[in-house]
């Protein structure tokens, strides 16, 4: 069996069917392409054939895209000099799609055969690349399809042709919502676009698609026309002109200059809009190879997308037989608990919401209401649905509700004493086998623990708030905890659609270990007369959504101090952050206690909206004359926070460094470009990273000593992803 | 070595950037020759006189394209067998056409040369050229490209001028202008601009507002707000570059701004031996010419860095110089000139600039030589410094003393 097959019909039309053996949706290989280019070969030498209609045999889609697994070894396999290897296999793919287009005309227009593509749904990527080079796109009506160009995501962009073929179709400013955000759209939607041009029953739509190739269309590509002109004009129009400036300036401000793949797109469209269509083509290959050759795609597609898939199937999940939740108890209905309550009811499942009173536990079920009001508000969801998922939660006092419930999640104030209590409480009431999860985010799991007769059946849920935006859960296993327990809390985390990453417990665990340091590095350059601006800025020219400033006036300064008081308390003259508590005790002092107070490191408006820094501040510790380089900021900030990702490896509080690397761009949004703390170093190089620490070390302190693990790596020229993980995974 | 003199200077008046304005109906060559006979006539020069025609202007497309310095000499009354050679350093062109021309003179390739340039900015919209600095991506990202107004804009937040400090500056350029319009001060260098009937088309700077004052002025919006912080959103990039700011404080509006006019200006250097040869007396010696280049984002700071160079390539301090001409380009680069040097803004653009009589891009940097050189005589001061901001992130200097 092979990936594509065809069947020349008596109406004289051969249709080409895609169809994967083996999978669910179609996604394109390498070996794939010879067989499509022979069918096509065949079809146009054929006198018998008047035209080609190419479509999908699985239900609901044309394609899923490239096979991301090839894409991020790409380069490896382009043999010695891989950008010649990428180069050439690129133009071969661009030769392919190019003989579709032309559809066997002359160098004359004249001739010739119609193709067209019959997308029965989703087109992802190249399955929507191959579309745009045929003559006409008709999809089916099928609301639930997907249909766009989503490679931007994962660090690249479409590089089979569609960059330079939907400019083309739809001018720079038409396509760069698609291109540049990498926006899906359904067919309807694609069609108003002018991504697709018909879109029709799905029952009508081989039939359609034959119909039109058999009507002796027209279908020389506009820019395959003399005199074609670029809508909404070409970068030296004065229309263009505007568009191309502009575009420069919204990307770089966007991505904060942080993601090499939209500067190479966006080059690839202006240098390409310049010259002729084939010429174009090459432009757009060559930028995709510059991408494919930066570590940061393969980096961003195997962090973001083939080992966060890997973890959300469970590669780090004990053999133990399915664990699925069917009622979760949920105790307390704060903040946490309400969205506790709510992504649990999302997924399907019986939600006991517990509170000590019946008002406090109404309003937690109430933010489940509030959250399906908007969700209907704004299309995406119905009264049906909202009343289905509040049926699902029982809000109440009443402890014997959890009565055969086989999951329950404790989300109650963080005080050992309290968290201890409610424990037995719960477990007074519900069966032998409940696994019982404490979302706490300071408390060490293993002491939690002892307040259970079944350690065992004990682990953390660590979920970041807000809990139905946050796409991570962090699952710590106590020193007792057990498989199954572990089991249960993966089984659940991929209940509600998220990502879980399983830690060993320690004090922070992971994500907080490393998010700590990070702020507390940002604070401490504040004390030292650092402009609070270079600060922030440094931090999301490297791709952090926020600042580590504005980041604790998210997370509150109260918090930061707490948390700070409690571990001086644990580690006592080790404490090595006195210069960070002494901005945030004199903050916490002045009531400038983050966002949730309207006074922070920033200040807010009545309406709570973040207006400048506050002055005090400077006031307080004035800006030094001479400020550092954005350079020196930035690595303080982002060694501050790998060393410590480094050191819970070594101390084996992580076990897979793709959970490492995963976890932190979801958890604190880690630089996405770089694929996470362990990727970065890759990038970086252990040697050089080990030279940084020690400078580090001598500038600004002991915090900054490189780990012995790293010091090894670099003494051997490691790399973490070769050393830890899979070959093959390797950038 | 041999010095290189200025024996005179020259400029049209300077007519508004637009329809309704006077010089519309002229044409770029029409212009520039005139500017070009002028010198020729009042030194008594025969066709043949000079080496070449060295002429600044930024946009070179259309009529101003084609290599405009040939086709002026081609109309002038300048011999055929004088070249042209048409330049662009952007807002510098005019000084860049002087600074070659005497350097040239000092290098022994040729006794004498005229220099100077022309914008009709009101015929030939600016950045109507193109250029890859702010379209290509690779660079335009690359670079940190924003457009000037916003880099105006940064150098107010980078180095704290407010929107009162630039009004006032704009304020005191209009009332500068004006006063030396009534004294006739720029007498000695104005040519009326006529047409080939010999009527006069223009005889004076018509963009002024001589009674512009904080009040008119407070009511302009700022003119870069939207693009910086809403669409395209160039504020964003410019803190890509100046990481420490936190949001750029957005004074400049078209009355603190130079304005958009059409003009020309030209300049006649040469050597001693050729003032000999015709009989004429020199004005003033080029005592120093610099060109420099600094950060593209910010752009606009690079009379500071040329002027330090300047300064120090000539052995002189900033107390020998006693007259300045910086270029109005947007008020903020004058405060940052001043501020940086410490001097004396009673020195500095005494008789006003670009804000109050526009910025004929590629004729400014001669007018502003000129300019000076009428200034040092009249108050009988010895040694003047001119300099110019410049696009992309350039600026350029020129010394001159009295002789």
């Amino acid at each position: 069996m092979t990936d594509f097959t065809m069947e020349k019909g008596a109406d004289g039309v051969a249709v080409i069917t895609w169809d994967v053996p083996g999978k669910s949706m179609n996604v394109m290989s390498m070996e794939a392409w010879p067989v499509l280019e022979d069918l096509v070969d065949d079809a146009l030498a054929d006198d018998a054939v008047k035209g080609i209609v190419i479509t999908s045999g699985k239900e609901g889609s044309f394609a899923g895209g490239m096979d991301l697994n090839v894409i991020a070894k790409m380069k490896e396999m382009a043999g010695d000099n891989p950008a010649q290897g990428l180069m050439d296999g690129l133009m071969n793919m661009h030769s392919i799609l190019r003989k579709i287009e032309r559809g066997g005309m002359d160098d004359k227009n004249k001739g010739g055969k119609p193709i067209a593509a019959a997308l029965p749904g989703t087109a992802l990527g190249i399955g929507l690349e191959i579309p745009l080079a045929c003559h006409r796109i008709f999809a089916a009506d099928n609301p639930k399809a997907k249909i766009g160009l989503p490679e931007i995501m994962v660090g690249i962009f479409p590089g089979a042709g569609g960059t330079t073929r939907l400019v083309r179709k739809l001018g720079a400013m038409g396509a760069s919502p698609l291109l540049l955000e990498g926006k899906l759209n359904d067919p309807k939607k694609a069609k108003t676009a002018g991504v697709v041009d018909e879109v029709v029953p799905a029952d009508e739509l081989i039939a359609k698609a034959k119909e039109w190739v058999l009507s002796e269309p027209s279908f020389v590509k506009p820019w395959d026309e003399k005199g074609y002109k670029m809508p909404g004009g070409a970068p030296y129009h004065p229309a263009g002109f505007m568009t191309f400036v502009g575009a420069s300036a919204m990307v770089n401000g966007k991505t904060q200059g942080a993601f090499p793949a939209a500067k190479a797109l966006l080059s690839a469209v202006y240098e390409g809009a310049l010259v002729p269509f084939d010429t174009a083509l090459k432009i757009e290959a060559r930028w995709f190879t510059n991408v494919l050759m930066n570590p940061s795609s393969s980096a961003m597609i195997r962090s973001l997308f083939i080992n966060k898939e890997a973890l959300e199937k469970g590669a780090n999940r004990p053999d133990v037989p399915e664990q699925t939740v069917k009622k979760v108890g949920v105790m307390g209905a704060g903040m946490m608990g309400a969205g506790i309550a709510l992504v649990s009811a999302m997924a399907g499942m019986q939600v006991v919401l517990i509170d000590q009173k019946q008002d406090a536990a109404d309003k937690g079920k109430s933010y489940t209401a509030d959250y399906m009001d908007k969700g209907i508000k704004r299309g995406k969801a119905t009264e049906e649905k909202k009343e289905n998922t509040l049926d699902l939660i029982t809000a109440t006092t009443d402890y014997a509700a959890l009565e055969g419930c086989d999951l329950v999640i404790e989300a109650v104030f963080e005080d050992p004493g309290v968290k201890a209590e409610v424990t037995k409480k719960v477990l007074e009431v519900v069966g032998d086998d409940c696994i019982f999860a404490t979302n706490t985010s300071t408390l060490p799991i293993t002491e939690l623990a002892k307040a259970s007769d079944k350690p065992e059946q004990f682990i953390g849920i660590h979920f970041f708030s807000p809990v139905e935006k946050m796409m991570l859960v962090e699952i710590i296993k106590g020193k007792e905890t057990g498989p199954r327990a572990v089991a249960k809390a993966l089984d659940y985390v991929r209940q509600i659609k998220k990502t879980p990453i399983a830690v060993n417990d320690a004090r922070f665990f992971y994500c907080n270990r490393c998010i700590i340091p990070y702020i507390n590095e940002g604070i401490r350059m504040v004390a030292e007369g650092v402009a609070p601006a270079l600060i922030d800025n440094a931090a999301r020219q490297l791709g952090f959504p926020v600042g580590p400033l504005q980041l604790v006036d998210e997370t509150s300064i109260d918090l930061g101090a707490k948390i700070a008081r409690a571990t001086k308390e644990a580690m006592g003259d080790d404490y090595p952050d006195a210069a960070v508590d002494e901005v945030i005790f004199w903050m916490e002092g002045e009531g400038r206690l983050g966002r949730k107070a309207n006074a922070g490191f920033f200040d807010y408006d009545e309406k709570g909206k973040r207006q400048g820094y506050w002055a005090g501040l400077e006031e307080k510790y004035p800006h030094a004359e001479e400020q550092p380089d954005l350079i020196a900021v930035q690595h303080r900030l982002m060694f501050a926070q790998v060393l410590e990702a480094v050191r819970a490896l070594e101390e084996g509080v992580l076990e897979d460094i793709r959970e490492g690397d995963v976890g932190a761009i979801l958890a604190w949004g880690f630089a996405p470009w770089s694929g996470g703390p362990f990727s970065w170093l890759d990038i970086i190089g252990s040697p050089y990273a080990a030279e940084r620490c020690d400078q580090l070390t001598e500038a600004h302190g002991a915090r900054f000593t490189c780990p012995d693990l790293l010091r090894e790596m670099a003494e051997k020229n490691q790399s973490f992803y070769r050393r830890f993980g899979n070959e093959a995974q390797a950038a | 070595m041999t010095d290189a003199y200025i024996y005179d200077a020259v400029r049209t008046p300077r007519g508004k950037g637009r329809k309704d304005g006077a010089l519309h109906e002229v044409t770029a060559v029409r212009l520039s020759t005139q500017v070009l006979n002028a010198l020729k006539d009042r030194n008594g020069l025969e066709g043949h006189a000079v080496e070449d025609v060295i002429w600044g202007n930024v946009t070179q497309v259309m009529e101003q394209g084609g290599c405009l310095a040939r086709t002026a000499v081609l109309a002038s009354d300048l011999d055929e067998s004088i070249p042209g050679l048409a330049i662009n350093r952007f807002c510098a062109s005019g000084m860049e056409a002087v600074n070659l021309a005497a350097n040239q003179v000092m290098g022994g390739a040729g006794e004498a040369y005229i220099a100077g340039g022309v914008e009709m900015m009101g015929r030939v919209a600016m950045g109507s050229d193109g250029a890859a600095i702010a379209v290509d991506p690779s660079v335009a990202m690359e670079t940190y490209f924003v457009p000037q107004g916003i880099s105006a804009d940064i150098i107010a937040t980078e180095y704290g001028f407010s929107r009162d400090d630039a009004d006032a500056l704009a304020v005191e350029s209009q009332k500068r202008a004006a006063a030396a319009w009534d004294d006739k001060r720029f007498a000695k260098s104005i040519i009326e601009v006529r047409d080939q009937n010999g009527l006069t088309i223009l005889d004076h700077d018509e963009y002024m507002r001589p009674g512009t004052d904080m009040q008119a002025l407070g009511s302009l919006n700022a003119s870069f707000q939207q693009m910086g912080e809403v669409m395209p959103g160039f504020d964003a990039v410019a803190k890509l570059k100046y990481p420490h700011l936190e949001k750029i404080n957005h004074i400049h509006h078209a009355g603190n701004s130079s304005g958009i006019v059409d003009g020309s200006a030209g300049v006649l250097i040469g050597s001693k031996a050729f003032g000999e040869k015709w009989g004429l007396t020199p004005r003033a010696r080029i005592r120093q010419t610099t060109k420099i280049g600094t950060d593209p984002t910010i752009m606009l700071t690079g009379p500071v860095p040329a002027t330090q160079k300047a300064l120090k390539d000539s052995g002189m301090a900033i107390s020998d110089i006693d007259l300045f001409e910086v270029n109005e380009a947007f008020a903020s680069v004058v405060l940052r000139f001043q501020q940086a040097f410490d001097v004396d803004p009673g020195l500095v653009n005494v008789n006003g600039g670009s804000i109050a009589m526009g910025h004929p891009l590629g004729a400014t940097g001669a007018i502003i030589i000129g300019t000076l050189l009428d200034e040092l005589e009249r108050t009988d001061k010895e040694v003047g410094l001119a300099t110019l901001c410049i696009a992309s992130g350039m600026g350029a200097a020129t010394i001159i003393e009295r002789v």
